[in-house]
């Protein structure tokens, strides 16, 4: 089983992308989980068509530690195994143990058994690494593979930046390599070069440029994955091809994250320069 | 009176623990780390928890217990506490010079998240750790599970960094304790010596917890089981684990990770418990049970028999933690007395506490598990249905005077009488020495509460 973790840029596509690349790998045949690890609990809605599912976190809120694995499990798109972890409201909490808290549970209940003879699971983690609990999905023994999610926005550049700093730091104990970015496009000025580019600094490759589409947001609008909606446009080739590139790919690096100042002179040749 | 408060009746709640009948995770984990031979148990996390649970295991013990914390200040709650965690192995190994370093983790350092094999691994790689020491850790955060989890959960760590198995049997056989008083591990090994089996022990605090006092202090005293003897077992026949709760965890892994076979039985305490636990080391081991033990037995069947009238029919009530209490239960039994209470603030999980309590006492008896069970129930339930004797910590003491029953102080912890480090309460004649405890009670009880006329010279 290949275990993935998606970051990147709060806002940036990384539930709609992962949920869409889910879908492609699943349509190839393969048997998916999806792990969402974000309290607002929205990061399996396109796989199970908007059904309200309960999460791990309420469920143990609710019903104490004595849960059932298909409490918290459902089943979405061609089958695929779909969690939310769940979380406290804004404001309240702790969201970082939250995500301790329910991998440990998803483990102690088996739900990576190997009788679900899982080829993937994809753990969707909210935003940036703010703390230790947005990084136990890379924790030793868990995701070990990692694609960014981001776009040529200054912004967005800057936080997959950041969290190549965190993956570093537990790639050096553990088994977890950088897969590569994938490029969400905000059809910026050069943006595929640009993020080409920022992957070269570091270490690393542009796995994918999804092109924007706005048959992304007519899926999501109708709470399906670009193929679950209509198979036969051109996005759903795009994720098709995210997902073969995802299939094929043998590049595991520990990244080399930048200095800000690289980052800026970056932006500088690509983005103002002309 | 202290507990003259609480109201008659049955209060139900939802939320709100008052006076639990449990405590922190550390405590068992530290407890267990000390069952390691020099072993220095860390806390990683705040300076306070450290003094907390050092200062709890110290009362207990009367002896005075090792430990040393990570220091969390302000700055490792934001940043992590890595630093602390890396600067504190360096300041161990060259002031204390441990073999191995137990780190359990405390509430604040879970919730920040920090990720000790990753620190771990990195203290390895940065030379923080001598050659020929080791470091081992247990999460144990106390807002799930008790001292029995925490305690559970590093003899399993134990398994986890040491257990290896090399392909080739040692017809050796592992024993996991769960956790009780290091008399309490002398009396199994005697067992075991008794029966000529050889075995591998850990944790055993014994001789550590109750080392002997000649004018030397021994930051590490001569006990506790060597690492080599813990790697060795995972090349073992059998394990036997003593204890569902505190024991079976890490008898699983050693299962899983070096296909060693378990065997659980409940903790050897009174005839029945201690007759399964023999038995089950005479099947494993495919010996015999010597004259010795069959003595010991004996005289303790002698005792139980001779005394029947005064422990008949009397009624019990009982706090503690989920493996004493279900061979106290059996004890009971086995002594003739009516169970009326069995309450434990520890989560049983699977362990199926109170089936096995109702096998034994059918629907009549009380049984409570899990977070509210706690001295304000035990109290409630023990006005409502008054028992003649009541078995828990040292806590219960302000019940026991608020409605004058006796007390026979079991379980974790006692801080107000001393003798449980030193004398047992498994095997015969932990039960001979149970059995006479209890009816030294009934007895003086008796001699005062007899009218004048009644009183007996001889009994």
């Amino acid at each position: 089983m290949r275990k993935i973790a998606i970051y990147g840029k709060g806002g940036i596509g990384k539930s709609t992308t992962t949920q869409n690349t889910v879908a492609a790998l699943a349509e190839m045949g393969k048997n998916m989980m999806v792990v969402g690890c974000d309290p607002k609990a929205d990061s399996t809605r396109l796989l199970l068509n908007g059904l309200a599912q309960k999460t791990v976190l309420d469920t143990l809120r609710t019903e104490g530690e004595d849960l059932d694995l298909d409490d918290v499990v459902k089943i979405g798109f061609k089958g695929t195994r779909c969690v939310e972890s769940g979380g406290p409201e804004p404001g309240v909490g702790c969201a970082g143990r939250g995500i301790i808290t329910s991998i440990n549970l998803l483990e102690q209940l088996g739900a990576f058994d190997p009788k679900y003879k899982l080829d993937y699971t994809f753990y969707d983690v909210l935003g940036d690494v703010v703390c230790g609990g947005f990084a136990m999905p890379i924790r030793d023994g868990k995701a070990e593979e990692i694609y960014i999610v981001c776009s040529g926005e200054m912004m967005a550049m800057y936080a997959a930046n950041n969290i190549c700093k965190g993956i570093r730091k537990f790639a050096e104990a553990g088994t977890v390599r950088l897969g590569g970015l994938i490029c969400n496009s905000r059809k910026v000025d050069r943006e595929a070069e640009l993020i080409v580019a920022l992957a070269e600094k570091l270490g690393t490759q542009m796995i994918h440029f999804v092109p924007r589409d706005n048959m992304v947001q007519r899926a999501e609008i109708n709470k399906k994955t670009v193929i679950d909606y209509d198979a036969t446009v051109a996005q759903a080739d795009e994720y098709r091809k995210l997902a073969a590139a995802i299939e094929k790919n043998t590049m595991f690096i520990v990244p080399s994250p930048l200095e800000i100042s690289e980052l800026e002179a970056l932006l500088m040749e690509f983005g103002i320069a002309d | 009176m202290l507990l003259r408060h609480t109201p008659p009746g049955f209060s139900e709640r939802k939320a709100l623990t008052i006076n639990p009948a449990k405590t922190c995770q550390p405590i068992g984990a530290m407890y267990a780390a000390l069952g390691l031979h020099n072993c220095m148990p860390h806390s990683h996390g705040s300076q306070g928890c450290c003094a907390y649970h050092r200062s709890s295991l110290t009362r207990h013990y009367n002896d005075p217990i090792m430990g040393t914390t990570s220091s969390f200040s302000e700055g490792s709650s934001v940043f992590g506490g890595q630093a602390n965690l890396l600067e504190a192995f360096t300041n161990i190994f060259t002031l204390y010079n441990p073999d191995i370093i137990a780190v359990n983790t405390t509430c604040l350092s879970e919730v920040i998240g920090d990720d000790l094999v990753q620190i771990i691994k990195k203290a390895y790689e940065d030379k923080k750790i001598p050659v020929g020491k080791f470091v081992i850790h247990a999460n144990t955060p106390s807002f799930t599970g008790s001292h029995i989890t925490g305690y559970a959960n590093m003899a399993a760590a134990m398994v986890k960094y040491f257990a290896k198995n090399t392909g080739k049997r040692n017809g050796k056989i592992t024993l996991i304790p769960s956790f009780i008083e290091p008399s309490d591990m002398t009396e199994i090994k005697h067992i075991a010596s008794e029966m000529g089996i050889k075995y591998i022990m850990y944790p055993d605090t014994s001789d550590v917890v109750n080392s002997p006092m000649d004018g030397h202090f021994r930051m590490y005293p001569k006990g506790g089981c060597p690492k080599e003897s813990v790697t060795a077992s995972g090349d073992s026949e059998a394990t036997v684990a003593l204890g569902r709760l505190g024991a079976l965890p890490a008898a699983r892994l050693l299962d899983t990770q070096c296909k060693v076979p378990v065997h659980v039985v409940d903790l050897p305490i009174g005839i029945t418990a201690t007759d399964r636990f023999v038995d089950t080391l005479r099947k494993i081991g495919g010996v015999g049970v010597p004259e010795s033990l069959r003595q010991e037995r004996g005289q303790l069947v002698d005792i139980l028999c001779d005394m029947n009238q005064y422990t008949y029919g009397k009624k019990v009530s009982m706090i503690g933690d989920p493996d004493v209490l279900l061979s106290m239960v059996q004890f009971c039994k086995d002594a003739g007395m009516e169970v009326l209470h069995v309450l434990t603030g520890t989560p049983p999980g699977k362990v199926k506490l109170e089936d096995r309590v109702r096998e034994l006492y059918g629907n009549k008896v009380v049984v409570k598990t899990g977070l509210q069970c706690d001295m304000f129930m035990f109290h409630q339930l023990v006005q409502e249905n008054r028992p003649d004797l009541i078995m828990g910590n040292t806590y219960c003491k302000y019940i026991c005077r608020d409605m004058d029953i006796p007390l026979l102080r079991i379980g974790y912890p006692i801080y107000d009488r001393i003798g449980q480090s030193n004398v047992p309460i498994t095997g015969y004649r932990g039960g001979m020495h149970l059995l006479l405890k209890i009816l030294s009670i009934f007895m003086d009880r008796q001699d005062r509460d007899a009218e004048e006329e009644n009183v007996e010279l001889i009994m």
